[in-house]
């Protein structure tokens, strides 16, 4: 074999080199690895809570173990896979290169972020094993507070920690943007995954030291008897409510904005061509940031709030749905008159827009007041965002990976297992959430261990769909694992790509680029005179 | 996106005229302080929003209990308050003296500078530890011992949680600042700094004069809620 | 107004079901009709069109106007009950329903209405948040310690329908479910007539009062030194520090647990605090109490069976 060139991989081998690493591109595939396990063990929940209700009597576990399922499903795939996945893996390893800059801003406080992430998830882990937590994500008062008998208080704290990893990230990713960018790379020749991350980052900044407090409050009162939050004082658990929402709300456009700045990507490179109304997709995750933030009660339309306050919240929902629907028409329109080159990322891609897009408009119907009344706390709502989180930032996500994936290792993956995993787990996807929509409707509440007979048979279809599913993922980790032995390798640019990660070579050198890249050209400048070929 | 239009060498290479301070990241020192500084800036504005919680649960309780807060407020020492409300604005200015010391190259001043502002802080602390104790001899430390007379006891009991979380995270913020400017005194010490490169100061200086500036919303808010002898 | 819930949802079901359609077909035509296998082709170098952007921005804001417009006028009427109504209260607590009627019935997760006549259920928590939700009457609300709220619906066909707990509360969250018996008006009556042991509501409320020496300051001819609390319910009050209030069940209970909170003007605050001495249950006799408190014609106490419910007097919104 000739010579192994340099990569950031094979510079170094040493454990420490790892662990100690300043390198983006290697804290990137750090946060690959533990989102990864955290990503099996929100799935395993998954597993144990579509297995119980298969049956409408609590059968597999007891009443407080199929309580804790759900909570931990909740917890992990929030904080641990969805908030970090695309910005702490794709970002962190791509965004630098994109920008055409040796690192981010701080690395060091790159590499903090990570282990602030694998400390709060240890807290997390351990808060699971020794007995678990019970009170559903949303920590409710007074239940959080009060009555649980759960380990609250250490799920609280490994969630705390687990927000700073997010703020770093953020700050970091932040400064980057403002300050490194290559010369000639103005504001509007940036990618658009750079603007889905700078308005992610504006949401980090901003929402993550809310339920930071939210939490300390919570583990406050529940561990010193503080009284914030207790009734009984004359204090009001509904407030709870809406600082846990001010911050969650706006969390979840942490969890699609990055994962949409992907489909970007791989929609222009696989219709090579531009994105369809640049500045408007830029500009609609800026908006999707600042409108997300105002929106929170519509979470709380049936908790007490005032019929005004329900007014004006569903109104601002509606507002913000609009940028998303936005970027929905740009990405099609980009494909027409494209050249379609339907490769892996690409399958993904398209998947994801069928996915998002009933995820999407299905919050039209659940902004509807008179509807939501009805709605609201049933199947219809996890419904609602499994479709846009699993069916949107998780394919979103995936598109990425797949897309990043020979520049992150230097290999190929198996294309034909990549399009029937694709295949797969879109058609799991919508057996396991389609039929939820009705069971909501029909009124099955969330968060039931047993429910009354006649919702069996859409529950057994949703686990049904569950199976094939997992089937689907495991096929992901089985043929993205195999590439990294038996992969082909890539070159510089397999998918012909214009952005200046795909300039230099795969996997990158530790430094990123031999000379300082310099930009003369407007973003996804695919012509009759080929981009660089690899 | 453009094509890299390679052209001569940038920064990297050079390790000529390469300033001992700068970072192999950065192209120029001035780049490298601008995203410091844009960075701790944007740190400040997440703690902003980290306080702002409990701003915001202590306006809308006081709203609601306006006789339990002024109750409960006139049981704070607004004097011990009002001197550490001094103490902590003379430790700003030493702070802002230490910057300055380090930005004209007076090393042994920025020294000096900072254990100073670390001396007023812990003045403030150990202030705060009085009144602390004094609260914990009086009942007033919310959960089961709590006791208050009257029929405001119940939003007492919220205003004095809010009290002491208040008080507690900003008396956290300080002492987290004392390990950093006795690391950056200790860098002091050991001549690190140069008027062409200060930015741990400068950043340092940023944090605390933003842990000044909380007391400063946290002393009347907390001490002076009725004072004057009669309430809305 | 479950058919008016209804209507409502299909109606935004056919619009994303619409829009679904049209952007999966576009997309999937699209990758169809422009397919390569040429890794070097390029396509059409379009980058936009203001028109398009403005059309695809203010069509879909316009929709969602219309959207929210009629979801906001249903949500106005599902928040608001008639003036006319069966009164119901409820408490919920882990993991039950207690339902109490006026004339003194008391139910646990099961509750008994009649067909046709519009029904509000006014309740609390005693614990935890819990949520009172009816499927079949598309009605939901938290149930909030310290605070009530109100669920109403007039139910439009016989039968036993679902009652279910929708607001996690713990272990038995999902057992927390019971039935509403609605009958006809006559096997209402009938059922109404018999097993009342303790009087109504009120008059459970009347004992208290007098148990608890309520009526040594509240003297109905006002020379206590509390107020009269005589028609008092349903107006407003002035209070000490100038500002009205409602006199409403949330006031009276505030009265009673939290005195001093909002006294009214004239009076000293001398009303020792209830706290922690009665249960949510004695707390509703009570305010049921206070409610039936009228010198105008047809005063003591009030029962369900009172022509104040009679048949509906506005036409019901279905």
């Amino acid at each position: 074999m000739a010579s192994t060139p340099l990569t950031y991989l094979n510079h170094e081998h040493s454990v420490a080199s790892w662990l100690l690493t300043k390198d983006h591109k290697r804290i990137g595939v750090m946060y690959l690895v533990v989102v990864t396990l955290a990503f099996f063990l929100g799935g395993l929940f998954a597993t144990l809570i579509r297995l119980e209700l298969a049956t409408p009597a609590g059968d597999l576990l007891s009443n407080d173990d199929y309580n804790k399922m759900f909570t931990m499903h909740g917890v992990v795939m929030v904080f641990f896979v969805l908030i970090p996945a695309v910005p702490a893996i794709l970002g962190n390893f791509v965004l630098p290169l994109m920008l055409g800059a040796k690192d981010v801003a701080f690395p060091k406080i790159n590499l903090l972020s990570w282990y602030v992430f694998v400390i709060g998830f240890l807290f997390t882990v351990y808060a699971m094993v020794t007995g678990g937590v019970d009170t559903g994500w949303t920590f409710y008062t007074p239940y959080s507070s009060r009555a649980s008998n759960s380990n609250v208080m250490m799920t609280g704290i490994g969630v705390f920690i687990t927000g700073f990893s997010s703020i770093l990230t953020g700050l970091n990713f932040m400064v980057t943007i403002h300050r490194m960018r290559a010369p000639g790379l103005t504001w509007f020749r940036l990618p658009l995954f750079v603007w889905a991350v700078y308005a992610t980052s504006l949401v980090q900044i901003l929402g993550t030291p809310v339920i930071a407090i939210t939490v300390l409050a919570l583990a406050v009162e529940r561990g010193l008897h503080f009284g914030i939050f207790d009734a009984a004082l004359g204090g009001d658990p509904v407030l709870f409510q809406h600082m846990f929402w001010f911050y969650s709300h706006p969390a979840v456009y942490i969890m699609i904005l990055p994962p949409m700045g992907a489909i970007s990507e791989v929609i222009a490179c696989f219709s090579r061509k531009s994105i369809f109304g640049y500045s408007f997709v830029a500009f609609s995750s800026l908006a999707i940031a600042i409108f997300g933030f105002l929106v929170w009660a519509h979470h709380m339309f049936v908790s007490g709030i005032s019929v005004y306050s329900a007014l004006v919240f569903s109104f601002l929902t509606y507002a913000v749905a609009i940028p998303s629907a936005v970027k929905t028409f740009n990405w099609t329109a980009t494909m027409y008159k494209g050249a379609i080159w339907l490769k892996a990322p690409m399958i993904w891609a398209i998947s994801f827009l069928a996915l998002f897009l009933v995820g999407g408009l299905t919050g039209l119907i659940t902004a509807a007041l008179g509807v939501d009344v009805h709605i609201h706390d049933t199947y219809f709502v996890v419904a609602h965002f499994h479709f846009i989180m699993v069916g949107g930032a998780v394919m979103g996500f995936f598109a990425g990976l797949h897309f990043w994936w020979p520049k992150i290792t230097g290999r190929m993956y198996s294309e034909i297992w990549a399009k029937v995993a694709a295949i797969v787990v879109l058609a799991g996807f919508i057996l396991t959430f389609g039929p939820q929509f009705i069971l909501g409707y029909l009124g099955m509440p969330r968060r039931y261990h047993v429910y009354p007979d006649e919702f069996q048979v859409l529950n057994v279809l949703s686990s049904a769909g569950a199976s094939i599913l997992a089937v689907g993922y495991l096929i992901v980790g089985i043929y993205l694992m195999a590439s990294l032995f038996k992969g082909k390798h890539a070159g510089a640019n397999p998918w012909h790509a214009t952005g200046l990660e795909w300039t230099t070579q795969s996997p990158p050198l530790p430094h990123n680029f031999e000379v300082q890249p310099i930009v003369t050209r407007e973003a996804y400048e695919y012509s009759s005179q080929e981009v660089t070929v690899g | 996106m453009g094509d890299a239009v390679a052209v001569h060498g940038g920064h990297g290479d050079a390790h000529a005229h390469h300033h001992p301070d700068l970072q192999h990241h950065f192209d120029t020192l001035e780049q490298q302080h601008e995203a410091a500084t844009l960075g701790m800036w944007l740190f400040l504005i997440t703690e902003v929003l980290f306080f702002g919680g409990l701003f915001l649960a202590y306006m809308l309780y006081r709203v609601w209990y306006p006789v339990a807060w002024a109750e409960a407020s006139r049981e704070l020492d607004i004097v011990l308050g009002a001197f550490n409300t001094a103490v902590l604005i003379g430790s700003s200015l030493t702070m802002a003296l230490a910057v300055r010391a380090a930005q004209t190259g007076k090393q042994r001043a920025t020294v000096v500078w900072i254990l100073l502002t670390m001396t007023l802080g812990f003045v403030f602390l150990i202030v705060k530890y009085f009144e602390y104790k004094e609260k914990f001899e009086h009942h007033h430390v919310p959960g089961p011992n709590f006791v208050f007379e009257g029929p405001e006891a119940g939003p007492a009991q919220i205003y004095f949680s809010l009290y002491f979380l208040m008080t507690g995270l900003h008396a956290t913020h300080m002492i987290i600042g004392f390990f950093i400017m006795a690391v950056i005194a200790w860098m002091a010490h050991k001549k690190r700094f140069t008027p062409e490169w200060y930015t741990p100061v400068e950043i340092t200086g940023l944090y605390w004069h933003f842990v000044d500036i909380v007391w400063i919303f946290l002393f009347p808010l907390l001490y002076l809620v009725d004072r004057a002898g009669h309430f809305a | 107004m479950a058919s008016r819930v209804d209507n409502l949802y299909f109606f935004i079901v056919a619009v994303t079901a619409f829009f679904a359609v049209l952007v999966s077909v576009l997309v999937i035509v699209f990758a169809a009709k422009y397919h390569t296998k040429d890794p070097l082709a390029v396509g059409q170098p379009i980058h936009g069109s203001m028109p398009l952007e403005l059309a695809w921005s203010i069509i879909p804001f316009l929709i969602s106007v219309v959207i929210f417009a009629w979801a906001a006028d249903v949500f106005f009427d599902l928040q608001r009950p008639p003036d006319q109504t069966i009164e119901i209260y409820s408490t919920a607590k882990r993991w039950m329903w207690k339902f109490q009627h006026l004339d003194g019935q008391n139910e646990i997760n099961e509750l008994h209405v009649p067909v046709g006549r519009a029904v509000k259920v006014t309740f609390t928590s005693e614990d935890v948040l819990h949520s009172m939700f009816f499927p079949s009457f598309r009605v939901k609300a938290d149930a909030i310690p310290g605070r009530y709220s109100t669920v109403w619906f007039t139910a439009t066909k016989i039968g036993e329908f679902h009652l279910f707990c929708a607001e996690y509360c713990g272990t038995s969250h999902s057992g927390m479910i019971g039935k509403v018996i609605v009958m006809e008006p006559a096997a209402y009556q009938a059922w109404l007539a018999g097993g009342v042991g303790s009087g109504s509501l009120s008059q459970r409320g009347e004992q208290l009062f007098n148990d608890l020496a309520c009526n040594t300051c509240h003297r109905s001819d006002g020379s206590g030194r509390g107020p009269s609390l005589v028609n008092k319910f349903g107006a407003p009050v002035e209070l000490a520090n100038g500002t009205s209030v409602a006199v409403n069940e949330a006031y009276v209970r505030e009265s009673i647990l939290t005195p001093q909170a909002k006294l009214v003007a004239g009076f000293q605050p001398l009303m020792p605090t209830f706290q922690g001495l009665l249960s949510e249950e004695s707390v509703i006799a009570l305010v049921e109490y206070v409610k039936s408190l009228r010198t105008t014609g047809g005063g003591g106490p009030r029962t369900a069976s009172e022509p104040s419910a009679t048949a509906p007097a506005t036409p019901q919104n279905k």
